[in-house]
């Protein structure tokens, strides 16, 4: 890169030009992933906007396919006095490291503030403040906007839906409602790429911020005959005398009793798809699939027997009887378990969790204030977040609202986007990390910072600072996140070595710019922001 | 896994074992069975002779520096079979619709082909080509294609994981960790050349799952590079940094994965920033990645590096219970379309005699359409074995439509560990009894020319 031999005017206003920092676009010919209609994906080639200029020879995509479908800062306050904590739940201080943890896992990560606030409540008051939210969530802050400053279109602009979702993260005030949105989206996996409507998606999202704390019998229920639901795995289509087993097969499969372990034969999966038969919709040019509804003459309505009980099954009792099923709360609280814990659950807390969920009528509430409140939660290893955790946890740190439309495409190849999951069976947990999606979430970390990295060359960087006050001044930006020892380490140890590169007198403020952007960088790639 | 025998979800453990994913395949799905390779270390490593970025699986006591070596002095010129795989599978009853079946019409009502739309197969007159398959069916009027229209084994499993682990590991059996070819590679592979199993899908596919010998997988054929307002030479300095990050020690298993994820994108972007392109010598079809993967692995085989097996996922995906003719049209088009032009690519390259291509997918498709302009799972599908050396002769009868298996599905006509078998013997030059479990049972269809 050609250095500037001459810089900026002196009588150039200082810090003023804050906005579009890189007017200049690389158009580039590049490859992705997009989802097809059954499912799965396939290639297809797009323009990627660089900000930079790319080398001439250059990753452009797409990456592997996809699947088939916490920290030490301020002094950790005393456990609330008096608290009385349920037998069986985490006993150790509840101070800022376990607030922080309890908000990254049940939530998209901590507002200024916000964890000091947990830890006055108290372990049990804190899980509580999540779990019983009242009334409706408040969207705090500034609306988001797409690139042109205009509203977000969810209902018809390609890619707003999620950004609208996104911004719920972002902005919320009840992480946990959202949080368990999304990992019910991975658990009932529906993809955008079979609904003809993006607003079906959303009512879909809806229903689970309605029964995420609820019934899972209600939940699995109106699931089952959700508008977005019955287009993506055929439920519309399935008729008395034409039946589809696709919805059969998935329900006991993936969302309620799990293969492999005996609980269904291929019988209950004929059987079962006759008893979910009836429904339809109709479909129009202007509306896509609507008025959906059971027509009783395309339900089958003779003796249907699934798992050796016989009669005249419908959708509900479809539903009903996986519940019932005996294998069906073990499946529910390990899958649960395993959407906030990185280890597996003890014997006897996963026995515990199992009769809380039973005993309860398969309410979700309590077995999630068991998981919010378990040792293994604040005591167990770090999880890695979700790109789009990661992303709604980074915007909060950074105090960005959604102010452009590019984390659509820039998610992408981080391997998710919401509103399009790989496939039915969700996104894989294992798969965050490769060399592919890294780079992808290393992109995603250098677009948030778009608004705060600083112009390198435009004369007005300090041509003093050291390396202590830049390292102070990146972390700040980043709202101070607690770090590990070894991180902090490092970047102090960068932060001198790039002054160190500083040789002649004009190199004194853009090099220590270009600091201050690199330091920004590698706090959001550290581990410390990846992991949860 | 010690979970098993409590019912622990596939999903769990997948969490769970976030960590260990790094080292060897993740699972698919919830309850699926653990997918052959799990287990084997993964490394990143650019060989700067094949211009590739490597995840390179097994071999973990060998340094990455011996790779090099291994690659430049493994053995070059021979034979090397590529495995395309049709996922989600496809409903062999529209590549090769059984138009001339008089029960064709009936079981689909909406999906049917018509008489005359696609090429005739000269091997059975009841059948006709699917439209998008004209590149097979061209290279099948050569002489190049042998055709099994109705494989599969016994008592078909119609899930999709458990069905596509069996094909990948050449077994009916849930628990085998290794590949069918990986067993191969076991048996005759190099110890220091990871090009002679590659998967170039982004990850290790199980099939290629060795249990010792040193496999790969690539990402893509093109290049890599990672962005930030920094210049040099700060910009040096921060990489250094970020390297740092994933080399420091990790104290649980999830930040072993961060750091191993770094330091192999660091790595990544440090030696493929100069990667160079490649050329063909023929056009291949525009807009169609899985045409430019093969356009890159035909331009791998004529650099001479030491490749064996190969796998790659066909265009698209093929599990249609809805909507069926668009999607399966248009990816069946894409990826024939790649393979014509493969086969023509090595061909004008005076490699055809060297490559042998096998088209397989987990099963075919319910004959009888399911209301939804769409096809359930069934049992038997179809596969096919494509080169300038393949036999060209149809293996197995289609067995008709009159009289399908107690689940309504079509009839198996030939046994898809009996392709392995004669594969490896035929092509490969390997005694498949120590490679697929009762080898000595299944018949040797003749799938080479001598």
């Amino acid at each position: 890169m050609a250095i500037p031999q001459t810089k900026q005017s002196s009588s150039q206003p200082q810090r003023t030009r804050r906005r579009r920092r890189h007017p200049r676009v690389w158009k580039d010919r590049h490859w992705r992933w997009v989802p097809t209609a059954d499912g799965d994906w396939r290639v297809e080639g797009f323009v990627f906007r660089h900000k930079h200029r790319p080398p001439k020879h250059h990753f452009r995509g797409p990456g592997p396919k996809p699947p088939r479908r916490a920290s030490a800062a301020a002094a950790p306050a005393p456990p609330a006095s008096g608290e009385q904590r349920p037998s069986g739940a985490y006993q150790g201080p509840f101070g800022m490291p376990q607030a922080n943890r309890l908000l990254q896992r049940a939530g998209f990560g901590p507002l200024a503030g916000q964890a000091e606030q947990l830890v006055s409540l108290g372990l049990v008051g804190a899980v509580r403040s999540l779990t019983r939210p009242t009334g409706a969530a408040n969207l705090i802050g500034p609306p988001p906007t797409d690139d042109e400053g205009n509203p977000l279109a969810p209902a018809d602009a390609w890619g707003h839906d999620g950004l609208w979702w996104l911004d719920r993260m972002v902005r919320g005030d009840q992480p946990l409602v959202e949080r368990m949105a999304l990992v019910l989206h991975d658990w009932f996996a529906t993809s955008q790429a079979s609904v003809s409507r993006p607003q079906q998606m959303i009512d879909q999202s809806n229903l689970f911020r309605a029964h995420g704390f609820g019934s899972f019998l209600d939940l699995f229920k109106a699931v089952t005959v959700d508008p977005a639901m019955l287009q993506w795995l055929n439920g519309a289509e399935n008729t008395k005398s034409a039946p589809n087993e696709n919805y059969a097969r998935e329900m006991m499969e993936l969302f309620s009793l799990g293969a492999d372990r005996g609980a269904y034969s291929e019988d209950d999966v004929r059987e079962q798809a006759r008893a979910l038969t009836g429904w339809r919709n109709d479909w129009s040019d202007a509306e896509g699939a609507h008025n959906f509804r059971f027509d009783p003459r395309r339900h089958d309505e003779r003796t249907k027997t699934v798992f050796g009980r016989s009669g005249n099954f419908n959708w509900e009792d479809s539903c009903r009887l996986c519940v019932e099923h005996p294998l069906h709360a073990s499946f529910f609280a390990d899958k649960l378990w395993s959407y906030f814990v990185a280890t597996p659950a003890p014997e006897a807390t996963r026995q515990a969790l199992i009769q809380t969920y039973v005993a309860g009528g398969w309410q979700i509430r309590p077995a999630l204030e068991t998981i919010l409140t378990s040792p293994e939660l604040y005591e167990g290893p770090p999880m890695v977040k979700p790109p789009v955790v990661q992303l709604a946890s980074m915007l909060r740190r950074l105090g960005r609202h959604l102010d452009t439309d590019a984390w659509t495409w820039l998610l992408e190849p981080t391997g998710q986007v919401l509103f399009w999951p790989p496939n039915v069976a969700g996104w894989d947990d294992t798969r965050w990390l490769d060399t592919s999606r890294l780079r992808a979430r290393w992109n995603v970390v250098d677009y948030a910072l778009a608004e705060v990295s600083v112009d390198r060359w435009d004369g007005t960087y300090s041509t003093t600072e050291n390396a202590e006050e830049a390292l102070a001044r990146a972390l700040a930006t980043w709202g101070n996140p607690e770090l590990r020892d070894d991180t902090r380490a490092e970047l102090t140890d960068f932060a001198r070595r790039a002054e160190g590169t500083i040789g002649a007198d004009w190199q004194r403020g853009p090099y220590r710019a270009m600091r201050q952007n690199a330091l920004l960088q590698l706090i959001g790639i550290s581990p410390d922001l990846i992991l949860q | 896994m010690h979970n098993c025998c409590r019912n622990y979800t596939r999903s769990q453990l997948l969490r769970a074992g976030a960590a260990e994913a790094g080292r060897g395949l993740p699972a698919i799905e919830p309850g699926m069975p653990e997918p052959a390779g799990t287990g084997l270390s993964r490394r990143r490593f650019l060989s700067r002779g094949a211009g590739l970025a490597l995840a390179v699986y097994g071999a973990s006591k060998i340094p990455l520096s011996a790779f090099e070596t291994g690659i430049a002095q493994a053995a070059q010129g021979g034979k090397i079979l590529v495995s395309v795989f049709f996922d989600g599978g496809i409903d062999a009853l529209s590549v090769l619709a059984p138009i001339g079946d008089p029960n064709y019409a009936s079981l689909r009502p909406t999906l049917a082909e018509k008489p005359g739309e696609g090429a005739a197969f000269a091997e059975d007159p009841r059948l006709q080509w699917h439209p998008s398959a004209a590149g097979l069916a061209t290279l099948h009027a050569e002489g190049k294609v042998s055709v099994f229209p109705a494989i599969g084994y016994d008592h078909p499993d119609q899930s999709h994981f458990t069905s596509r682990h069996y094909y990948e590991i050449g077994e009916l059996e849930v628990g085998f960790r290794t590949g069918w070819m990986g067993r191969y590679l076991d048996l005759v592979g190099d110890e220091e050349n990871p090009l002679q199993g590659l998967s170039m899908d982004g990850s290790l596919s199980p099939m290629i799952a060795t249990a010792e010998k040193p496999v790969a997988a690539i990402d893509g054929v093109d290049g890599y590079d990672l962005w930030a307002p920094v210049e040099s030479p700060v910009r040096a300095e921060m990489f250094r940094s970020f390297a740092q990050f994933g080399s420091l020690p990790a104290d649980s298993p999830a930040l072993a994965q961060v750091r191993r994820a770094t330091s192999q994108t660091d790595r990544l972007r440090t030696e493929l920033g100069s990667l160079e392109g490649f050329t063909s010598p023929v056009a291949y079809p525009s807009e169609n990645y899985f045409a430019h993967k093969l356009a890159g692995l035909a331009a791998f085989i004529a650099a001479e590096l030491p490749i064996r097996v190969v796998t790659i996922s066909a265009a698209g995906g093929y599990d249609t219970h809805s909507g069926q003719a668009e999607d399966l049209g248009r990816n069946l088009r894409e990826t024939c379309d790649g393979l014509l032009a493969f086969q023509r690519d090595l061909e004008a390259r005076g490699l055809a005699d060297r490559v042998l291509v096998e088209v397989w997918s987990e099963f075919g498709r319910r004959p009888e359409e399911n209301g939804s302009a769409g096809t359930d799972h069934g049992a038997a599908g179809c596969a096919f074995v494509i080169g300038s050396r393949a036999k060209g002769e149809m293996v197995g009868e289609f067995p008709g439509l009159a009289s399908l298996d107690q689940n309504e599905n079509l009839r198996v006509t030939s046994d898809f560990r009996a392709m392995y078998c004669s594969l490896l013997e035929q092509w490969l030059g390997q005694d498949a009894g120590p490679i697929i479990p009762g080898a000595a049972g299944f018949a040797r269809p003749a799938l080479v020319k001598a």
